[in-house]
């Protein structure tokens, strides 16, 4: 069969190949990674230079030359402006978010008063920590008393008036106070009501399809400013002479049907993605409207749209510092009332305390984005195969 | 199902289901109640809004926007002043909006496209830059993205008796940037005509490219004659017409730059920060739609012979736009609506405007109910010209 005389049978042996590129160590990475190709290299030298070009500065001005010690403007100014600092000095004012840090935690809440806020944070740590964490049992219970009991005592921690505490109004909370307060409230109240509403969406019945449909479609179409601006203005108009109504509540009103309309949409797109034969199955059981819902649909719904809730979620904590615009003193219009305050007033402060601002708003989304991620992968039981 | 039951039991003449369970009843039941809830509510309010719209002594109606303003806009795109009635001013909050939505769009667009591609680089150094880029800009509000703009870096440029001195006649200084101010000559209209017949005559070069292609198979360079057709046009009218152009330049004064065009720091820092912001979730969406295309057709593409830039352009890319665009429209709706923040730096766009004229006049419904309507109608029309450009660009499936 074989014929070893054919032509394409190779007698000689090869030169042995030169042993592959190696991918593996550090020098093999940078050059499958970096440096794979001209366009490559071109681009990893001009990143390079980039990165060369502002690296050093920022840190310079972040951290080398930065002032972080000082109770007053002089500090952070140079000469010329009337402070300490030599002729031609840029860098971070520190000192000034380490002067003001409690404040823009509790804005102008009562200096003796401020344990109370204080407390009221570790309750919700405390309380919040089990509810994040699966593996801690008593789900049920735990979420009733975050979401029912823990804000009611808030309130009358805060608010006072009751049992001997001093009544503080809500024009004196402020800081990033306001802003969790505004995103806990807004995420407990819209999370139910854009169920509603997705629910609503999805009825069979014109007259609440209709109306799910119109609020919906109105609200996502319009700023949350306009809506703010709503509240702020026209909710006193519609209250029966002689009412009013707080302007933290308004502000709260405001967030809460805003996120709402948006967390419809997200669930609506859960529950669409739910097949029929669920729906169907729960029928066939004998299952109730609402049971059918609560035990069948929704929970397979809503682990679908997780990542959607969940930047819904974001975006309402960033939307709060919108509620500087109607003069509300928020973290974010703390943080730059400080820094007008002519014990501080250099050229460098705006800078330093909006980069602070930033670092905090940061830290909160990103953490909720990564939890976010893990939730995804423990609840994603299903559909692996 | 249950529908079934009862029929079943209406046939023996002895219904055993009561009305209550009667799952069409109850849905009437239901509506009705929820209507009359809604109509006993909206008279409530609204009978309580004209109560205390009487108490305030303020007349309800349109008629204040024929008022005198008496207030003055720093950048205004049409003659303005502060004799010029209400309604004008609100005109001039919309076109505001509308300019810095537009423009705002226009280079988040292509930020948002570069870093999306950035981030799915093989080159691992521009990919995680990328990637910071995307979850900084995304995790913080935009409302501090602009103060950043506005107070950290634009305040800190140079008062106006230090203006940096910019090629072209610019200055830049914390009042924003001064650039000459072109003065077109006689017949200039015609260099816009020319511009206008150049992409007219594009469009249909296109067209009839198009159906050569589908006829012949043979491909015209549409592009280059296009961007040739648009530039060389004008430019040829513009020399043709004797280049009717002079330039109205800006002097350094003691005080203060007399003459040019000036851009307000505010419009830049707004500009600025809707872009770096939204470029962020466009980034994310382009990333998502390009990685939406099944690794089989570019595979398939290969094998057939294509370039990688003709397999990205003719491949990849249509269809990644179908899972781009309806995510993009509402990224583009998103910074329109955003563009509202400028009213916290005092650029006066519609809400800015809008709530000037708030204060003064106390007609808080009639203003309200004109942001509703013009963002409303602001996000229907782009919802429509994108849902057209969608359809456009779906699959067209047997």
């Amino acid at each position: 069969m074989v014929d070893a005389n054919a032509s394409y049978v190779r007698r000689e042996m090869l030169p042995a190949q030169p042993a592959p590129i190696a991918t593996s160590n550090v020098v093999g990475w940078i050059r499958v990674n970096l440096l794979a190709t001209p366009k490559d290299i071109v681009l990893t030298i001009l990143a390079l230079a980039a990165l060369a070009a502002v690296v050093p500065p920022a840190l310079n001005w972040l951290f080398i030359q930065a002032s972080w010690f000082g109770s007053d403007r002089s500090v952070c100014a140079t000469v010329v402006q009337g402070g300490i600092q030599p002729d031609g000095w840029k860098g971070a004012c520190w000192a000034f978010v380490k002067d003001r840090f409690v404040q823009f935690i509790f804005g102008r809440f009562p200096l003796d008063e401020r344990w109370r806020p204080t407390l009221v944070i570790i309750m919700l740590i405390a309380l919040l920590a089990p509810m994040l964490i699966p593996k801690v049992p008593r789900k049920g219970l735990n979420a009733l008393v975050l979401f029912i009991v823990f804000p009611i005592v808030a309130f009358f921690l805060l608010h006072g008036n009751v049992f001997g505490l001093e009544r503080v109004e809500t024009p004196l909370w402020g800081g990033l106070m306001v802003t969790l307060i505004l995103s806990f409230i807004g995420i407990g109240v819209s999370f139910p009501l854009g169920i509603l509403l997705a629910l609503g969406r999805r009825s069979k019945m014109p007259v609440i399809k209709t109306l799910c449909v119109t609020f919906i479609e109105v609200i996502r179409g319009v700023p949350l400013i306009t809506v703010l601006f709503m509240a702020n203005v026209m909710l006193p108009l519609f209250l029966p002479v002689g009412w009013t109504i707080d302007n933290l509540l308004r502000a709260l009103v405001a967030v809460a049907l805003f996120t709402s309309a948006y967390m419809a949409e997200v669930i609506r797109g859960g529950l669409q993605a739910i097949p029929k034969g669920q729906s169907e199955g729960a029928d066939s059981l004998g299952l109730g409207y609402w049971q059918k819902m609560r035990l069948i649909v929704l929970p397979q719904a809503i682990k679908l749209v997780i990542p959607g809730i969940v930047n819904t979620f974001i975006g309402l904590f960033k939307d709060t510092s919108l509620v500087s615009i109607i003069g509300m003193f928020d973290f974010l219009n703390i943080v730059r009332l400080n820094f007008t305050d002519t014990t501080w007033i250099t050229p460098v402060t705006p800078i330093t305390g909006l980069i602070f601002a930033g670092f905090i708003y940061w830290l909160f989304c990103f953490s909720m984005s990564r939890y976010s991620a893990f939730m995804e992968r423990h609840l994603d039981t299903a559909h692996k195969r | 199902m249950t529908d079934h039951a009862i029929r079943v039991s209406s046939h023996k003449g002895e219904p055993r289901v009561s009305p209550i369970y009667d799952p069409k009843v109850r849905s009437i039941f239901f509506q009705i109640l929820t209507a009359v809830i809604v109509v006993l509510v909206t008279w409530s309010i609204s009978h309580n809004v004209s109560v205390n719209l009487a108490r305030a002594n303020i007349a309800s109606g349109y008629s204040f926007l024929a008022g005198r303003s008496g207030f003055d806009i720093g950048f205004a795109m049409i003659s303005y002043s502060s004799d010029s009635t209400y309604g004008d001013a609100l005109l001039v909050g919309l076109i505001n909006t509308i300019l810095v939505a537009i423009t705002g769009i226009f280079t988040a667009t292509i930020i948002g496209f570069m870093i999306g591609i950035g981030r799915l680089s093989r080159n691992w150094l521009i990919a995680k830059l990328c990637t910071v880029y995307v979850e900084v800009f995304r995790n913080i509000p935009p409302l501090l993205v602009i103060f950043f703009w506005y107070s950290g870096v634009l305040s800190s440029l140079p008062q106006v008796r230090d203006s940096l001195n910019l090629p072209f006649s610019m200055f830049l200084n914390n009042r924003g940037l001064a650039f000459p101010k072109p003065l077109w000559g006689d017949g200039a209209y015609l260099i816009l005509v020319a511009f206008l017949v150049a992409v007219i005559a594009t469009l249909a070069i296109a067209m009839w490219a198009k159906q050569r292609q589908m006829r012949t198979g043979k491909q015209f360079h549409t592009i280059w004659a296009g961007a040739g057709l648009i530039v060389g046009l004008p430019l040829l009218t513009f020399l043709a017409l004797g280049a009717p152009l002079s330039f109205d330049y800006p002097i350094a004064g003691r005080f203060n730059l007399s003459g040019g065009s000036v851009i307000a720091p505010e419009f830049v820092a707004l500009y600025l920060a809707l872009s770096f912001y939204t470029a962020a979730f466009i980034a994310e969406i382009i990333r998502a739609g390009i990685r939406g295309v099944a690794k089989g057709q570019s595979e398939a593409s290969f094998a057939l012979g294509l370039q990688p830039s003709t397999t990205t352009r003719l491949v990849v890319i249509p269809q990644a736009m179908r899972i781009i665009i309806p995510p993009l429209t509402s990224q583009y709706l998103n910074l329109t609506k955003n563009s509202s923040l400028g009213v916290a730096i005092g650029f006066p766009e519609l809400v800015s405007t809008g709530g000037t004229t708030m204060n003064q006049t106390g007609q808080a419904v009639e203003v309200i109910s004109i942001w509703l309507v013009v963002y409303l109608t602001i996000s229907i029309v782009t919802s429509l010209f994108m849902n057209w450009f969608n359809a456009k660009m779906a699959l067209v499936e047997r």
